[in-house]
């Protein structure tokens, strides 16, 4: 007979938590639902998501000994950093979204419960020390974003935004897939300790190199990184809006910080084979979301192409492949999710005679009626674009500080000249909110938790530079252990 | 011998199905041909050895997928003439693409190489074949080595039925429903009233 021992359970206790806690609101929302009365699902879910952020906090660091589930499931500082910002991502999305599915009638208390399982996909993907445990975090993850981006099933738009997302997204896991099984088959192993110690960079056999780029390939799909990022616009504009500020904050952060996780952990030998890849990636994402986003009418049009534009730079991180890289990446990620989460509030706030509005030109005189959310997007967009000293300047600054001591003079060079591009956009968005003429004002009402995340996002972008110890110590900690094992 | 010459029959009528159901014209003989190339494939799966996978194979794919393909072609009314408008157009650069895949393949397998530290770290110590069956081996390791996987493939199926529901559910008003309970507690003081009716008039 063989022995039955259970695995070592306790780091994934938030994951396990947040599973039970999704399936006990799914039963809560079948049984107490009402017409389109889903804010009990909705704050239930925000506040799974930050107990089991504190649950990451204890019990998801560094474990001595046995490793979690057979050696598949990896913890310590740098999972633990990266799945705070994800919860946290998560959380105020699903808390954006409360008023704006009342409003637009379309609220469903299977919603919050998607996302909720969305969110598990993504911290197993950030944890996944397996290729197994990587395809499924994010298949996860991906199939219930599908079903989260057509949520208003009646509106043309979000139907015809989840189909494209749907159908794509099942040509990046069929990559994903053959990478994985080429991986497999030329390694011999699935699990990233044993690739990291079978791939020294020396001999490697071609088919693998073949599977390294499918990889890419498939990841890349994932953080929607040019020539993988044609979803993104249609997708963007066609989701509901607070989808749309879920959409840009934390699948990304989940996909890069699994990208930084693959690359620097099992294909730390092969880094002179993705090291190019990866460069040829972020290249074209920067400057492909600084072009493209220039002749753009529609605020969360504008917002695909910016996202495209930083996961090029976070990718110039990645790139460098060195400590200060992923330190780098960590930090960009935890600015880019502060900077996104206030201006979709901004987008949020947009609204006319009761209907929200999402076109540029509906900002013109904001400054006049919202004197104060005319201040907090300036912030944003001005961060966003990397002027000193908010806190997107020091994002850029890492990343580019990393190129260079990896000596990717050339690639910080581009960036450089992509961030001074993409800077014409976000300056014509405050253009036209401090010099446009307004023909028709938008609402004067904004909701209080609005005013509570434009405030707080805007501080922190303002007020970085005062105090980045924090953010920059926990993800120098972070990016440590990433190199140490 | 007799191994090699089954092969080469199951594997011919597979590469053959397969052909005839991108090109057959009628979808229902598309979805046909599927199934006798699901079912050739696992006759090739069961010389290989892995019986587990041959059974599932057709349990899965063949009681399940196809069978709800056929529903579909046979369900709703698509156009497929229309669909295979661009089929022309598209044929050159779609084979262009497929041959310069196949080329790498064929490149990359080609110097397919394992080496002995590869062996060595293959992730989950094997049973030799002789001792187990396929079956039974997967069973060990599925609950055990693998039970992250297996939950998380759990929750993979729970999110796609919440999904199929979301999306496709609707509340229609005025649907007739049985209700047991509302039938048996029914009086006949509620609903049946007796009138008088005079010769010669209606009710």
């Amino acid at each position: 007979m063989m022995t039955t021992t259970l695995p070592v359970m306790m780091p994934a206790m938030a994951e396990i938590f947040l599973a039970a806690a999704g399936m006990a609101l799914l039963m809560y929302g079948v049984f107490t639902q009402r017409d389109g009365q889903s804010e009990g699902t909705a704050w239930g879910t925000i506040v799974a998501m930050l107990v089991a952020a504190g649950l990451v906090i204890i019990y998801g660091g560094p474990v001595a000994g046995e490793p979690a589930f057979y050696g598949q499931f990896a913890t310590g500082h740098f999972t633990q950093f990266a799945k705070v910002l994800i919860l946290v991502g998560a959380a105020v999305a699903v808390w954006m979204s409360v008023r704006y599915m009342r409003a637009e009638s379309s609220n469903r208390f299977e919603f919050p419960v998607l996302v909720l399982f969305a969110t598990i996909g993504m911290l197993v993907m950030v944890s996944a020390n397996d290729l197994i445990a990587l395809y499924m975090g994010i298949e996860l993850q991906s199939l219930s974003l599908y079903v989260i981006a057509s949520i208003r099933r009646d509106s043309l738009r979000a139907t015809e935004a989840g189909l494209k997302y749907f159908v794509l997204g099942a040509v990046s896991s069929g990559m994903l897939l053959y990478a994985c099984s080429l991986i497999y088959g030329f390694s011999g192993t699935t699990q990233f300790a044993g690739l990291a110690t079978v791939l020294t960079g020396e001999a490697t056999p071609l088919g693998l190199i073949v599977g390294l780029v499918f990889l890419i390939s498939g990841l890349a799909f994932k953080i929607s990184a040019v020539p993988f990022h044609m979803w993104t616009p249609d997708v963007y504009e066609g989701a509901p809006t607070p989808v749309t500020a879920l959409f840009a904050v934390a699948p990304k952060i989940a996909a890069v910080c699994l990208i930084l996780r693959t690359m620097m952990g099992p294909f730390g030998g092969l880094i002179a084979d993705w090291q190019q890849v990866i460069t040829l990636i972020s290249i074209a994402s920067m400057v492909l979301g600084a072009i493209a986003a220039i002749q753009q009418t529609n605020l969360k049009r504008l917002m695909a192409y910016s996202s495209i534009g930083h996961m090029g730079f976070a990718l110039v991180g990645v790139a460098a492949g060195n400590q200060a890289g992923a330190q780098a990446v960590l930090i960009y990620m935890a600015i880019y999710l502060f900077m996104n989460v206030g201006t979709f509030a901004v987008i949020l706030s947009m609204r006319k005679e009761g209907r929200y509005v999402e076109n540029i030109a509906d900002l013109a005189g904001l400054n006049k009626s919202h004197p104060l959310m005319a201040l907090a997007m300036l912030i944003f967009m001005f961060s966003m674009a990397g002027i000193p000293p908010l806190a997107g300047f020091f994002s850029k600054w890492y990343v580019f500080f990393a190129a260079i001591e990896a000596g990717l003079f050339g690639l910080a060079v581009i960036g450089v000249l992509a961030s001074v591009v993409g800077a014409f956009y976000y300056i014509r968005i405050i253009k036209v909110m401090y010099f446009d003429e307004a023909e028709a004002p938008l609402d004067s009402k904004i909701s209080r938790e609005m005013r509570i995340i434009m405030g707080f996002t805007a501080v922190v972008s303002l007020l970085f530079f005062i105090l980045p110890a924090p953010v920059v110590d926990q993800a120098a900690a972070a990016a440590q252990t990433l190199f140490t094992n | 011998m007799i191994q090699a010459l089954v092969f080469y029959l199951f594997a011919t009528v597979t590469v053959l199905s397969a052909v005839m159901v991108v090109t057959s014209r009628n979808p229902v003989h598309s979805v046909l041909f599927l199934i006798l190339a699901f079912f050739n494939a696992a006759a090739l799966f069961l010389l290989m050895g892995a019986e587990f996978i041959a059974m599932m194979l057709v349990v899965v794919y063949v009681g399940a997928v196809a069978v709800l393909f056929l529903f579909v072609v046979m369900m709703l009314d698509i156009n497929f003439t229309a669909l295979r408008q661009g089929f022309q157009t598209y044929l050159p650069i779609g084979l262009l693409i497929g041959v310069v895949l196949f080329v790498e393949i064929l490149i990359s397998l080609g110097a397919w190489s394992i080496g002995p530290e590869m062996i060595a770290a293959a992730s989950a110590p094997t049973p030799a074949p002789a001792d187990v069956s396929n079956t039974k081996a997967i069973g060990k390791l599925l609950y055990t080595q693998y039970v992250l996987l297996f939950q998380i493939s759990g929750l993979i199926l729970l999110v796609a039925m919440i999904g199929a529901i979301v999306l496709t559910l609707r509340q229609r008003p005025g649907v007739l429903r049985q209700t047991i309970s509302e039938q048996v507690s029914r009086r006949p003081a509620d609903v049946v009233s007796l009138v008088d009716v005079n010769k010669g008039e209606g009710v």
